[in-house]
């Protein structure tokens, strides 16, 4: 195949699936936008660059494009008179492929401000299926994509060093942690960040669930929360990715599925996830957040002293905003610390830390990442006497540790299961 | 017949005629590209969500308001003057009754229909001037932007010599301007005036879904 042939399939490929993506939502979005630039002063990508190329409208321009060329209503009466934008180039396509997934978390934020109420973060998500399908993605998720392949974790995490971290847990706490327990009530997954780097959690986990009496496992082919796919946008992948939790779940014949501390695992499953599937699971999800919710308010996991800290809380944006769990960590942080303070614009309206949407796992977009976290930083700042925040998504949590150390702060960032568990009553 | 009772008469038919039929035609086109099923069990209510979705988006939220202050008040006062211009105003209330509904309301007075024009006047120049001069909306601004809004200057413009209603061409000129808009509206981006219903509450829906709203 001559190379402008490729260049023309490639194009060709990612139009095609523009415009398979481009549904009655997508296409109200298109026709609605105003181009009045509002979106700009909710994105941490543009406030913090002050560059216009990061609208988030503009990072749409391709897709929207194709969709006046191809989809819109009236669209061949324009081409027919010529009124309607030029093809999609593959050397566009390409030009916008940093602003597609460095420069946007898919985070909602923008959609906030916008007076058409559009979804940005939404429509990147499927913006990302044609980059995903004409194989024009970052490398840093490529490799992440590969590492799934051959072990189910994007950062290589075997069920080996799984086990051996479990056993770290059970010798720490002195509560033994069942593995494929068939017939368990609940299934815990974990993102590999907190099995390699947080592992604390499952020995948090497994206090809490002690105390409970709540009977609970880990799949081993099955503990991976995170999906790639959804974070480079190729649905077939996701699908693949959430096959493996499903059949595991389901061959367990657990209750629910616990989603872990993890923005995007938790929307992959719980709201993209039956949509990928095709169905319905026989099982219910349900986020870490709402288990620990529910514990306390049944007065199974009752608290005790409260941590005397000043800390705040960071809402990870697929979990609060995208999510729908607004109230539920703060109800926990309510009988958790005794000094507890919101950020100023905190809830609904918080800025993403500047890592969501697999730029944390894209290392091209490091700068980038860096200069959208003066926005968090900014927000945490403005606190008096602030000594932690807690950050209840292990994939936020990389990126403050790394934001924070940037900036030069001392701030303690710590998980809301641990801090849960480390303030459980004694009795 | 002559040219104000054309402009008036079988142009204005027609370009209402072409208003009414390509808006349902676009409209219907958007929603019929139809959206999957989202199979996820719901939190709360996607119809609820759709309704709350657009009632949220009038009302811009306070944390955004030193960075977009001034697109606020252009907007609200271009938008709410030209409708308050468009239905309450005297000329237009009584070409309304006299051409299409055969029954009238009470009209704005004289000096609100001046106030009204020239809040509307002030909120385009405003939102005119950010989009040719700040650099965000420079970048995303198209073509057809430029053109609605110089069409619908213009469209208000001759309104505003006509006003005096001290001559026949000068009430033509306007119609003519308006039968234009009317044709041009429905294929243009000025259909914002539709697709908002279904942007916002799609978004809504999707939110209310999950139990928020947003
Ligand atoms: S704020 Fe909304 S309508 Fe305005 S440019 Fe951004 S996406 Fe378009
Ligand atoms: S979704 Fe978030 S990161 Fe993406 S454009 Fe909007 S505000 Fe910026």
């Amino acid at each position: 195949m001559s190379e402008q042939n490729k260049a023309e399939n490639r194009a060709e490929i990612a139009v095609a699936k523009f415009l398979e993506h481009t549904d009655a939502e997508a296409a109200s979005f298109f026709d609605a936008c105003v181009h009045c630039g509002e979106c700009a002063q909710a994105c941490h990508f543009y406030l913090n660059t002050g560059d216009p190329k990061y609208t988030p409208t503009y990072k749409l321009k391709p897709m929207e494009r194709a969709y006046e060329r191809h989809k819109a209503p009236f669209s061949t009466l324009k081409r027919m008179l010529g009124l309607t934008p030029s093809e999609v180039t593959e050397q566009e396509l390409l030009e916008w492929e940093p602003l597609v997934y460095d420069s946007c978390n898919m985070c909602g934020r923008c959609t906030l401000v916008c007076p058409m109420g559009i979804d940005i973060a939404g429509t990147i998500r499927k913006m990302r299926e044609g980059y995903a399908a004409a194989d024009m993605v970052p490398e840093g998720l490529k490799r992440s994509a590969e590492f799934v392949r051959k072990t189910s974790s994007p950062m290589g995490v075997t069920i080996k060093a799984l086990k051996a971290q479990i056993a770290h847990q059970e010798k720490d706490t002195g509560i033994p942690i069942e593995i494929d327990k068939h017939g368990a009530d609940y299934m815990a997954i974990f993102s590999s960040m907190e099995i390699m780097g947080y592992p604390e959690v499952l020995g948090a986990y497994a206090k809490l669930f002690k105390k409970a009496g709540l009977s609970w496992t880990i799949s081993s082919v099955a503990y991976e929360a995170t999906n790639v796919g959804v974070q480079i946008g190729s649905a077939p992948m996701a699908k693949e990715i959430l096959q493996r939790v499903v059949d595991a779940a389901e061959a367990l014949e657990v209750k629910h599925v616990i989603s872990p501390e993890c923005g995007h695992a938790y929307g992959a499953i719980r709201w993209a996830g039956p949509n990928l599937m095709g169905r319905q699971f026989k099982f219910e999800v349900v986020h870490i957040i709402e288990v620990l919710d529910r514990l306390r308010r049944e007065g199974r996991i009752p608290a005790g002293p409260k941590d005397g800290r000043r800390m705040t809380l960071h809402d990870p944006c697929q979990i609060i905003r995208r999510g729908g769990l607004l109230k539920e960590p703060r109800s926990l942080l309510d009988d958790s610390c005794s000094d507890f303070i919101e950020m100023k614009g905190s809830g609904i309206t918080n800025f993403c830390c500047g890592g969501g949407g697999g730029v944390s796992a894209n290392p091209r977009a490091e700068d980038l990442k860096l200069a959208a976290f003066n926005s968090k930083a900014a927000q945490l700042d403005a606190i008096e006497g602030l000594e932690a925040v807690v950050v209840p998504c292990a994939n936020c949590r990389t990126v403050f540790e790394d934001g924070l150390d940037d900036q030069e702060m001392d701030l303690e960032v710590i998980g809301l299961s641990e801090l849960v568990a480390q303030t459980l009553a004694d009795t | 017949m002559s040219f104000l009772e054309f402009v008036e008469g079988p142009l204005f038919l027609f370009a209402a005629g072409v208003f009414v039929l390509a808006s349902l035609w676009r409209f219907v086109g958007i929603i019929r590209i139809g959206r999957k099923k989202d199979i996820s069990p719901p939190k709360g209510s996607a119809a609820g969500g759709f309704i709350a979705g657009n009632f949220r988006h009038f009302f811009p939220r306070g944390i955004f308001a030193r960075r977009t202050w001034l697109h606020i008040v252009g907007g609200y006062g271009f938008h709410l003057g030209l409708l308050a211009l468009v239905v309450l105003g005297a000329p237009h209330v009584a070409f309304l009754e006299d051409r299409l509904f055969g029954f009238g309301w009470t009209p704005l007075p004289r000096w609100g229909f001046i106030l009204v024009a020239d809040v509307a006047f002030a909120g385009l120049i405003v939102l005119w001037v950010r989009r040719i001069s700040d650099p965000v909306m420079r970048l995303i601004s198209s073509r057809a932007d430029h053109i609605g809004s110089i069409l619908i200057f213009l469209v208000m413009l001759t309104g505003a010599f006509a006003m005096q209603e001290s001559h026949d061409l000068l009430r033509a000129i306007h119609m003519l301007m308006v039968d234009i808009f009317l044709i041009y509206f429905p294929f243009s981006r000025l259909f914002h005036g539709f697709t908002f219903v279904l942007s916002r509450g799609n978004t809504g829906a999707t939110y209310g879904r999950k139990g928020m709203n947003l």
